[in-house]
């Protein structure tokens, strides 16, 4: 394609809460680079405590409605946010070489895997309750099931050790099942934020189920770990320290966490955001 | 309520009454039990003097009389039970899951032989009624080992395993194999249980560790401590291993020298919230696994289009049982509008008939406050919610109280607001709040605000609206027309503040197990 001549509009990079893209209410924003150069690629938002406050609104608000669609619907929808991912795979491939300095052949395999991974989780939707779920044989009168639902609102922080794929198999992960998500971008991905929420805002997602943060995770990462409405904390990444910190913090209202799996594409990983109830009722007259 | 249901209650008590006698005493005896007058830990197979040289006395509540005494460990009798626990993982998490599971049948076996020891001496030294250890704590101890015995030898069937080649792991550095290693034990595990139910606590904890090759070191609660020894002796009797289980017993400082020991790969708690984030947040810069069952403030919905009847009994069972100490106790009754004054004025009227005593006798309903401390906290906490304002407070007119031990009538407020201090804080006795609603969004609202998320009962007749109310409440254990039901195939555990992982069924075993 010919090159316009036309002075090029930068697209301005902003969060992701709520289904919309508002700036950072703190008016902060720190640089990204083109990779391995010292020019500014982009200023981007530095999240606050504040936005997060805000997102995990947004994702608390969204929760009833995400967790209540039909496991078909979530289904689609994580399809859709597959096409969608699709459909702008060239942007993608572009940002990722502009600011990761990823090759050719890496952006491609970045794309092919995140939509591999949506693929994939989207296909459980409508069947990890059938291979976890229980009718249980207790010894009396009852039926008694047991079913796997949602953790709620899950934080997932992801560290510069997770990539594009990485990131968007967790995302996938914990929507599979119902739960909404306040995702923190690590710096190296930080610069997709915007259009990681283009992908979601047109994907028929329910407003809020997903938030997009961009920041920095020393500022963040206690106050995700501290929020008394996130109910599970995923953070994807080896740093003993700041687990320790993750898991003391969270503590105080008994939120869940959870590490990296080993096999990302698999029933292990998706099960790590689920919490099981189990129900009980006479059989009698 | 209308009049003419009154008349019909009243007169109804009024031919009951005529026809009514007292129970005479019916006492179980307590030969069955030796009790020795001191107890040791026992740690590699063998009952062991602590190294500390300390006792303290167990209580039987319902006299206030010291019963025996027990070993008060210190963090060098952790040490040496974790020690004990770490040879014998050598040779039992190797042994054939086929193998381990005639050990675990074997102990469920001699429980049911001498159920009638442990129960008498579960209601001696808990202060429970007979009736509840011999029905309910004893059999379902038994129960527990014997449907664990037989998962110890298909442990690969617990989760379905990933057969294909991982083709994407994170990052591909820190991988340590590929595709899937099949389910592998952790190594010993550090176990605290509650004194509600001393033994089957004891079984829920040990039972899945051992069926999948853990060994274990467990703290029994300082005023509980003596079952779990007679179940020491059965595992002596079933020729356990030595070192595959390990009994420590002494109070907090004892459960925190062992959760904290470097030698424990994972924590298995039941008990308060309270303790469980201070464990929680102890363990936090270790690799160890946790599972947490804690505390709960459990509703219970009740329709208007409920059996009313038996709604009552499931009540009153669901929060008097065990005198209230049960951590999924349905303890808010929420009851719609329009059936509230007269299941009220049922309820009351079942009250006043539990008998509360003696726990030896077979005819008691309520037994003894496990302890003087426990005792205090309830009272405390009723007194200061009766300052609250403008709530009904109801206790039996003519039960009366044993002159000696910790007792406690059975009562409850009524007409409270969510915000209602004992709508929000786990009493761990025999006392229930009431509240109402009109809809049923209303009552899914009331009973899930709450930290808590641990357990909810349900009654109505109509199916649809169990579904949809089951389904809307954040608990993880749901009972719909009956409650306080278990079972070892049944998966039990909370959501939220209730603490996190199962207990029972496929699902608890996934905590005593690395799956990926």
């Amino acid at each position: 394609m010919e090159k316009s001549k036309a002075l090029p509009i930068p697209k301005t990079i902003k969060l992701f809460i709520n289904g919309e893209f508002p700036r950072t209410e703190s008016g902060r924003s720190f640089q990204v680079m083109h990779h391995g150069t010292k020019k500014t690629f982009a200023n981007l938002c530095q999240a606050s405590r504040k936005d997060l406050r805000t997102a995990v609104t947004a994702a608390q608000e969204a929760l009833p409605a995400w967790e209540k669609r039909t496991s078909y619907n979530r289904s689609q929808i994580l399809y859709r946010m597959a096409e969608m991912l699709e459909a702008k795979r060239v942007e993608v491939a572009s940002l990722l070489a502009q600011t990761c300095g990823l090759t050719k052949k890496m952006q491609n395999q970045a794309v092919d895997l995140a939509i591999e991974s949506l693929v994939y989780f989207c296909g459980f939707c409508d069947k990890y309750q059938q291979v976890i779920g229980s009718v249980n044989p207790v010894s009396g009168p009852h039926h008694c099931f047991t079913t796997a639902e949602p953790v709620g609102v899950v934080g997932l922080i992801a560290t510069e050790d997770v990539d594009f794929a990485g990131f968007w198999a967790s995302l996938a992960a914990i929507l599979a099942s119902g739960n909404t998500v306040i995702a923190l971008l690590p710096t190296n991905l930080a610069a997709l934020t915007g259009l990681l929420g283009e992908v979601l805002a047109t994907a028929d997602l329910p407003k809020g189920t997903v938030n997009l943060l961009s920041g920095f995770r020393e500022e963040l990462l206690s106050h995700f770990a501290s929020h008394m409405e996130i109910h599970s904390l995923s953070y994807q990444g080896y740093d003993n320290a700041e687990m320790t910190q993750i898991r003391k913090l969270a503590a105080a209202n008994m939120k869940r966490t959870v590490g990296p799996v080993r096999d990302i594409l698999s029933l292990e990983h998706l099960i790590q955001y689920l919490e099981f109830k189990t129900v009980w009722h006479p059989i009698g007259n | 309520m209308s009049s003419s249901d009154k008349q019909l209650l009243d007169k109804n008590q009024a031919s009951e009454e005529r026809f009514e006698f007292a129970y005479a005493p019916s006492l179980e005896s307590t030969d069955v039990v030796k009790i020795k007058a001191r107890n040791l830990n026992f740690i590699g197979g063998k009952f062991t003097a602590p190294k500390s040289g300390r006792y303290i006395d167990s209580i039987n509540p319902a006299t206030a009389e010291p019963l025996a005494e027990i070993a008060e460990s210190s963090a060098a009798d952790v040490d040496l039970a974790v020690k004990a626990a770490g040879r014998a993982y050598g040779t039992w998490s190797k042994l054939s899951g086929q193998e381990r599971g005639r050990y675990l049948f074997r102990i469920a076996r001699i429980i049911q032989e001498r159920a009638r020891e442990l129960a008498v001496l579960e209601t001696l030294d808990n202060g429970k009624p007979i009736r509840e250890s011999r029905e309910l704590d004893v059999p379902l101890t038994a129960a527990h080992f014997f449907y664990h015995a037989g998962w110890a030898d298909k442990l690969e069937y617990v989760l379905p395993p990933s057969r294909r080649q991982a083709s994407w792991t994170t990052p591909p550095s820190r991988q340590a194999v590929r595709g899937s290693a099949g389910p592998r034990s952790l190594g010993v595990v550090g176990q605290v249980i509650p004194w509600n139910f001393p033994l089957m606590m004891a079984a829920w904890k040990i039972a899945p560790a051992l069926a999948t090759g853990n060994t274990v070191v467990i703290k029994p609660a300082e005023t509980t401590s003596l079952s779990i020894l007679l179940l020491a002796e059965i595992f002596q009797q079933a020729e356990l291993p030595d070192g595959v289980v390990n009994i420590v017993t002494g109070g907090g400082a004892t459960g925190a020298n062992l959760v904290s020991h470097p030698g424990i790969a994972k924590v298995a708690f039941t008990g308060s919230t309270e303790v469980g984030k201070l464990i929680a947040t102890s363990i936090a810069g270790s690799s160890k696994k946790l599972t947490l069952e804690l505390g709960g403030k459990s509703a219970n919905i009740i329709y208007e289009d409920a059996a009313i009847d038996q709604a009552i009994e499931a009540v009153v069972s669901g929060i008097y049982t065990n005198q209230g100490h049960v951590c999924c106790a349905g303890s808010r009754l929420l009851l719609e509008e329009s059936i509230a004054s007269i299941f009220i004025e049922k309820l009351k009227r079942r009250i006043e008939k539990l008998r509360v005593g003696n726990p030896l006798d077979k005819n008691t309903d309520i037994g003894a406050i496990n302890s003087k401390t426990e005792l205090d906290k309830i009272q405390a906490l009723i007194a200061s919610a009766r300052q609250e304002g403008p709530v009904e407070f109801f206790e039996p007119v003519k039960t009366t109280l044993p002159s000696t031990g910790y007792f406690q009538k059975p009562c409850f407020f009524a007409g409270v607001s969510s915000s209602f201090s004992l709508n929000r804080i786990e009493v761990f006795g025999p006392v229930l709040s009431i509240s109402t609603f009109r809809t049923v969004q209303e009552a899914i609202t009331k009973a899930n605000d709450t930290p808590y998320g641990l357990a909810a009962g349900i009654w109505s007749e109509k199916g649809s609206k169990i579904h949809k109310t089951a389904s809307l409440l954040k608990a993880g254990v749901i009972w719909a027309n009956t409650y306080n039901k278990f079972d070892p195939a049944a998966p039990f555990g909370g959501y939220f503040e209730s603490g996190f992982g199962r207990e029972g069924g496929r699902h608890g075993l996934l905590s005593y197990l690395e799956v990926t």
